[in-house]
This record gives structure tokens, C-alpha cells and sequence, in this order.
């Protein structure tokens, strides 16, 4: 009895949290919407942890708390990859901005030159 | 101008205040007619100020990128700017610009990307080791996708023509080694030519580069993941 109230009061308490993020706009939707998912499925089970017996059985697997460990693994290391490619795919973006920042800084640098001295006109101007 | 082009210099630069005024000015005294571009990597010390001074025009990127981002916004700068040459060149002084004209002559041969390569009969750059072998894998195999001899691939000493401005502009790798290994693997597969020109390298004006058997090592591992990744993709 003691043990179903400390998991589902964990289950609780991440459900407040995310709730919470979400409603003070921290939290991508796209995220917080996974989030609620996991722990509506999380939820009951913390509180039934036998509910699984049965399904984990049918993948010889012998006990259902075994069975929810085991898929917690694997999504979690699915949850890392796809943050990593989110990163990924952040850099690149970052990457690019860096890059026109760069090449504007450059213009208008060329350009300042360009109107402070007349002189350097023609070595300026070739830049198009 | 070199042989009626539009050549543009593209030196990516970290750290390099020490040698980069003389890198700068010698490019610029040995080749009047081209354009020099310092590619200001997120240096912390006063690089992009003195190749300002030196009579390069710079590009300063916020924070570091690595070689590869730098050189994707020099090959930028040079499509956006109409040039029909672009070549790429170490700020540490190694790579000598009286090589530039050569490196030119080839590409109006057809040839689509010069590699300036050590170890292709001029000079005496030797490497021993781990980093020995690693070079020696690289070329074995660069050399069978490119369908040319290639003796230094992880050269920092090419030119390219428009067309391959025009691809780099769009597409170069930030990442290790990339923007040397995975850039020939990538231009060679889609069927531009490549081919080497021997050059001497110079001993570095600023900085020294490393011996350590352990990095060696790593770098061998790495070199070799880097090839499997570029080969294994498209």
C-alpha cells in the first residue's frame, strides 16, 4: 500500500508540473502534449501495478512491472535521440543565422568604409 | 584578376593575430589582381582588426563555427559576390601564395576543384605514425572516388571554380574533418573533377601543431569514422 502511494504520488506530481509549464507557456505544446500522454498511461499503472500481468505475459515477459520498466528504457532512449536531432537540426539553424550575420556585418562594415573615405571607392565598390 | 578571373582569397582565421597581417599582406603583394576575404571565426584576440588593417576585407562570425562554417560563408560570400574563383588558404602562413597561379591554370583545364597537396613530390613535409596512417587511408580511398591520384587530402590548400562555389555555397560541413574529407568525397561523387597540384608547405608562422601519440591516435580514429560516415551517405 505504502509503495502505490509514493509512485502515485510521483505520477502527480510530474502531472502538476508539466501542467504547470505549460500553462506558464515554458513548454513547447509538441513536448507537454508527450508528456501528458506518458503519464496518463503512467498514472493508472503506478496505481495498478498488476494491470500489465496479463499483456506481459503474452510476451513472456513474467511480471507486468518488468514489462513497463523495460518499454520505459527504450522510450526514453528514443526521447534522447530525438532531442539530439532536435538540437541537430537547431545548430544548423543557428549555423545559418551566424553565417548572414556575418556576411551583413561585412556589408555594412564595407559600406561605412565606402562613406568615411572617398578615396577607397573603387576598391569597395567591386563588391557588387 | 588571374588569367581574366575574378579570384577571391577565402582565409578561415582563429586566433591568428600574430600571423595573420603577414599572411594577408603577402597574398597581397604577391598576387595584386585578387580579393582577399579573412573569414573571422569568433576569435577572441584581435584578428579580424589587423587583417582589417592588413587590406583584407572580413567577415566576423558571432561565435565559433569551426573551418567548415567559416568556409561555407567564405564560398557565400564569393557566389554572392560574382567571383569565378575561389580559393581557400591557412592562416598560419603554411601555404605559400606564389602556388595561387598554378593552383588557377588547372581550373581552366575543366578541372573543377585543385587540391595544393603535400607529400606530391615537392617540399619535405614528413608525418610518422598514427597520423601517417591515417593520411595514408585517406588518400587510398579518396583517391579511388575522386579517380585520381590524391596525396593530401586533408589539405587546407584548394580552388574551386564557380560550379563548385555554387555547391559549397549551399552545402559544407561544420563538423571534424569534414570540410576536407567529406567535402572531396561529396564533390567527387557528384562527378566534378579533381586533381592535385604539388606544392611546398611552409612551416607555421604562429602556434605549433601537435605530437602526441594519444592524439594521433584519436585522430586516426576519427579520420576513419569520418570516411565511413561520407561514403555511407549521399
Amino acid at each position: 500500500m505504502k509503495l502505490t502511494l509514493v509512485t502515485g504520488l510521483t505520477g502527480l506530481i510530474l502531472l502538476v508540473t508539466i501542467v504547470e509549464l505549460l500553462r506558464r507557456r515554458q513548454l513547447r505544446e509538441k513536448y507537454g502534449m508527450l508528456w501528458l500522454a506518458v503519464l496518463l498511461i503512467v498514472i493508472p499503472l503506478s496505481l495498478f501495478p498488476r494491470l500489465l500481468d496479463n499483456v506481459a505475459g503474452f510476451f513472456g515477459v513474467v511480471s507486468g512491472v518488468s514489462l513497463v520498466l523495460f518499454l520505459g528504457i527504450v522510450f526514453l532512449l528514443l526521447v534522447c535521440v530525438h532531442l539530439s536531432w532536435e538540437v541537430s537540426a537547431l545548430e544548423e539553424e543557428t549555423r545559418t543565422l551566424a553565417e548572414d550575420f556575418a556576411l551583413l556585418r561585412a556589408e555594412v562594415e564595407a559600406q561605412r568604409a565606402a562613406r568615411t573615405q572617398p578615396a577607397r571607392d573603387e576598391l569597395v565598390s567591386h563588391d557588387g | 584578376m588571374v588569367n581574366g578571373k575574378r579570384v577571391l582569397i577565402i582565409i578561415p582565421a582563429l586566433n591568428e593575430a600574430g600571423s595573420i597581417a603577414d599572411v594577408v599582406g603577402e597574398v597581397r603583394g604577391e598576387l595584386p589582381g585578387v580579393d582577399v576575404l579573412v573569414v573571422d571565426d569568433g576569435s577572441t584576440d584581435r584578428t579580424a582588426a589587423v587583417a582589417a588593417a592588413a587590406g583584407a576585407r572580413v567577415a566576423k562570425l558571432p561565435y565559433n563555427l569551426g573551418v567548415g562554417g567559416a568556409m561555407r560563408l567564405g564560398y557565400r560570400y564569393a557566389r554572392d559576390n560574382g567571383y569565378d574563383v575561389a580559393i581557400q588558404i591557412d592562416a598560419d602562413g603554411q601555404h605559400d601564395p606564389r602556388y595561387v597561379p598554378k593552383l588557377v591554370d588547372l581550373l581552366d583545364d575543366n578541372i573543377d576543384l585543385v587540391i595544393g597537396a603535400r607529400f606530391a613530390g615537392e617540399g619535405d613535409y614528413s608525418v610518422r605514425g598514427p597520423r601517417r596512417w591515417a593520411m595514408v587511408m585517406l588518400s587510398a580511398v579518396l583517391s579511388k572516388v575522386a579517380k585520381t591520384k590524391l596525396t593530401d587530402t586533408t589539405s587546407g590548400f584548394r580552388a574551386a571554380n564557380r560550379r563548385v562555389i555554387e555547391m559549397f555555397a549551399g552545402w559544407y560541413p561544420a563538423e571534424y574533418l569534414g570540410d576536407t574529407v567529406e567535402t572531396l568525397v561529396h564533390t567527387a561523387r557528384r562527378g566534378y573533377k579533381i586533381r592535385q597540384v604539388p606544392v611546398a608547405m611552409r612551416k607555421r608562422m604562429a602556434g605549433t601543431p601537435s605530437h602526441s601519440p594519444a592524439k594521433a591516435m584519436i585522430y586516426l580514429g576519427r579520420a576513419f569514422a569520418v570516411l565511413t560516415l561520407a561514403l555511407i551517405r549521399r
